[in-house]
């Protein structure tokens, strides 16, 4: 086994302020965006009574899904001794916890009372999925750093495989609670249903590997460390194989839906007749998402592998990004069903299709969880050695693909 | 049975439309009793209207106290299951007098945005689209026994008090709309912008999440919920207010012996809201 | 040094404003009234009164409690030449000063009124 060196990167070069400084743009734009829905109310957003949750919320889901799967690279390595990947394994906890900080400052900053954050943190109903996540994200912070020192200090090499089995198992439970908070709604038809929690396992493996592989792929490009072509290629196979998964469980949800009469109206609207929905779901989700990524990865493109790796990957984010959009915005736009079987009308909107529409301030807020990320990201590599100096390929890790 | 003039006094607090809103807060003990004006002995006498018949329309029974004001310093109780009991084939279409009273009551103004504005009460016109039969009612918070919306919240502001009433303690309420995700009889509605003139016994304001109350400020101070009361005196007399606890309760009379039925009954989360002829 | 002079002119800053701000100057209750409590207690522990019986009538239904906000505001809440009451948390109002004064903003206001009941209302 060849030793890995790690080193930071050199802070204050022309990039990385440029870097900084346009993370720290969007930012501050975020805030401003924040400042004005809360000083203003939430009428000046496309949310309303009938849509409650919106692209802010989107945003979040993703970071939050996108974050336990970017854990999958060091638990690939450590849990499962895969050792071609451990040299990966410190840059992969960094970015899970950055993702899911920059998660749940979208969804802190959107709440109606975000000032109330505390009563947040002091007040439990454990009856409530939610509060069990609030609970759930915390702990991940705790675990991951845990692991990660595991990771990085020699003297605490014999906590490093119980740190790791522990973060793993943690953010199997933590994915399962994010996903029922949506499988536990037995009120709206387009949710409701158990599948909801793997389904969101299978969609955190593909999102969280790709945003992982353009982090890297942009850390390694940007400082001029080398990356192996044995090791990109690996990350898109695996990339594939997440991303069949996901689409796996996403065809098994839509076909129970199906086999349900009474669900009939909801998925003839998601598979057909939304209109913006339905396109999300086939084109951005589906093919772009999913089929596109599959036959990059599978039946190979011609692409040299780092061409491969970052068409995939971007591809899986811009599907992942319409998958939580078609279920979350989409699930609203279908209307609750007070009277099956009947037509309904009434002020508050019942029985109609509900349309939303994102403003601006939403965008950026969602954007702007996006940029905190990824300024967590830049200070890591920044002030700790995260990054591997180099990753060319080796003897052993081309024996080790066989 | 011709003649009213037979019966016993009765519990009247309210007779009769064209009386203004004042009548009630003297007159709701049950033990207050009035004897039927001329009018209605009059209308008695013609219509040959059973007792009960003569009490719904005059809506006595609709907004007779069900219960005393309760005493200083004692908390709600479970003795008590507060509901309604609302026969939709007296509710019409395009009626919305309960609606307008819930607005007067709670200082609901709205800002003419239907989409983000509050509605603690709405109208559903309901048509089946097999038989042509259509039908209307009103739909409020249903008081559930099993509320989806306290199951999900994290705070724990979403709450259901001793006596059956689901209410939103706002002190807590952080604003994360999940209870909106949860209902499936869309009963709530988020504050989405600064509120001012709000009811004394109503506190409402923006970021946090509201609905109805079943006129708690008026049930516990031994009155009726004021749609009922709206109802009783300015429309119908659709709507039964009344302590599903209570056997002797008339709305717990009435669900013992007639057909009723929840909106929704399949999700079991126990409504105490209850329908008749939907 | 360029520090420690920034605190130090910060600190004179400080004593100076405290210094200069006057006492506030709450208007008196509505005649013929008399508090809950003495006006030393109130001034200290109003809060924990009014948060304490907050969540005994909200989630308890307790009713009746003495350590009302709705009965603050019906003593307290002046009107205007033209009888219109005025907010409590208006600048200069009896709620408002002193919380001007001790430099807090408590959130009491963002949902419950400001003004006593009409009077049509508490006829109802």
């Amino acid at each position: 086994m060849v030793k890995t060196t790690y080193s930071e990167i050199r802070a204050y070069t022309p990039g990385w302020l440029a870097l900084a400084g346009g993370l720290g743009v969007v930012i501050v734009a975020a805030l401003a965006a924040v400042w004005h829905m809360e000083h203003e109310g939430h009428w000046v957003t496309g949310m309303t009574n009938q849509v409650v949750w919106g692209l802010p919320h989107v945003f979040a889901v993703f970071l939050i899904v996108a974050a336990s799967g970017a854990l999958n690279i060091a638990s690939i390595g450590s849990v499962f001794g895969r050792e071609p990947y451990r040299p990966l394994g410190r840059l992969s906890g960094l970015v899970a916890m950055a993702l899911l900080a920059g998660g749940l400052a979208v969804l802190v900053l959107d709440l109606g009372r975000p000032d109330r954050l505390a009563v947040a943190m002091t007040h439990f109903n454990f009856k409530s999925i939610f509060a069990w996540n609030v609970i759930l994200y915390s702990g991940f912070f705790a675990v991951v750093a845990v692991y990660l020192w595991t990771m990085m200090d020699w003297r605490l090499k014999r906590f490093y495989r119980p740190a790791a089995l522990g973060a793993f198992l943690w953010r199997l439970v933590l994915t399962t609670g994010t996903g029922s908070i949506f499988g536990f709604l037995v009120a709206r038809e387009a949710y409701g249903a158990a599948v909801m929690a793997p389904l969101f396992i299978a969609m955190s493996f593909a999102d969280g590997l790709a945003v992982f592989i353009l982090v890297l792929l942009f850390a390694a490009k940007s400082t001029g460390r080398p990356l192996g072509e044995q090791m990109l290629t690996r990350l898109v196979r695996l990339l594939g194989l997440f991303v069949a998964a996901n689409l796996y469980f996403v065809a098994l949800h839509h076909v129970t839906q199906l086999y349900f009469a009474g669900r009939g109206g909801v998925e003839s609207f998601v598979l057909a007749q939304g209109g913006v929905y339905t396109t999300l779901f086939w084109v951005a989700q589906i093919g772009l998402g999913g089929i596109l990524p599959l036959v990059i990865a599978f039946a190979g493109c011609g692409h040299a592998a780092r061409r491969r790796a970052t068409m995939a990957s971007a591809l899986v984010v811009v599907g992942g990004l319409a998958q939580v959009y078609v279920l979350i915005v989409g699930g609203q736009a279908w209307p609750l069903d007070l009277f099956p079987g009947m037509e309904v009308a009434s002020s508050f909107a019942d029985g109609r299709v509900h349309t939303y529409v994102p403003t601006l301030a939403e965008t950026v807020l969602g954007l702007g969880g996006v940029a905190i990320a990824g300024f967590i990201v830049l200070l890591g590599v920044t002030a700790l050695r995260f990054l591997p100096a180099g990753l060319a390929d080796t003897v052993e890790a081309a024996e080790d693909r066989h | 049975m011709t003649d009213a003039s037979l019966y016993p006094p009765l519990p009247l607090a309210g007779e009769g439309r064209g009386e203004g809103g004042s009548h009630v807060s003297a007159g709701l003990a049950p033990s207050a009793s009035l004897t039927l004006g001329p009018l209605s002995r009059k209308r008695a006498r013609e219509t040959k209207l059973s007792r009960r018949h003569l009490l719904l329309a005059s809506g006595a029974v609709l907004i007779a106290a069900p219960a005393l004001a309760r005493d200083k310093g004692q908390p709600a109780s479970s003795a008590q299951h507060w509901g309604l009991l609302i026969d939709t084939g007296k509710c019409s279409e395009g009626c919305t007098t309960c609606v307008e009273a819930c607005k007067a009551e709670m200082g609901l103004k709205g800002h003419d945005r239907p989409l983000t504005d509050a509605q603690y009460v709405r109208k559903i016109d309901v048509k089946d689209p097999a038989t042509g039969n259509t039908h209307s009612l009103p739909v409020m918070c249903q008081h559930c026994d099993k509320p989806a919306c306290v199951d999900v919240c994290p705070t724990g502001a979403s709450m259901k008090r001793a006596d059956g009433i689901v209410l939103v303690d706002r002190h807590i309420c952080i604003g994360c709309r999940y209870c909106m995700m949860a209902c499936p009889y869309k009963a709530r509605s988020f504050a989405h912008e600064e509120q001012t003139g709000q009811q004394p016994y109503l506190p409402r304001g923006k970021g946090t999440v509201e609905g109805c109350t079943l006129c708690v400020h008026r049930i516990d101070a031994g009155q009726v919920p004021v749609c009922v009361e709206a109802c009783a005196t300015r429309a119908k007399g659709a709507m039964l207010f009344g302590d599903l606890n209570d056997p002797n309760s008339e709305i717990a009379r009435r669900v013992a012996t007639e057909a009723t039925t929840r909106i929704r009954a399949d999700l079991g989360l126990l409504p105490s809201v209850r329908y008749q002829r939907i | 040094m360029l520090a420690r002079l920034l605190v130090l002119l910060l600190m004179f800053g400080i004593t100076a404003a405290a210094l200069a701000a006057d006492l506030p100057a709450p208007p008196k209750a509505k005649a013929g009234t008399t508090c809950v409590a003495a006006a030393e207690v109130m001034r200290r522990d109003h809060p924990d009164m009014l948060k304490h019986q907050r969540d005994d009538t909200l989630r308890l239904g307790i009713r009746g409690g003495t350590a009302s906000l709705r009965d603050c505001v019906a003593c307290h809440a002046t009107r205007a030449a033209d009888g219109t009451p005025v907010p409590v948390n208006a600048p200069g109002q009896f709620c408002q000063s002193c919380h001007a004064y001790a430099a807090v903003t408590p959130d009491c206001f963002d949902c419950h009124a400001t003004t006593p009941a009409p009077v049509k209302e508490a006829a109802r």
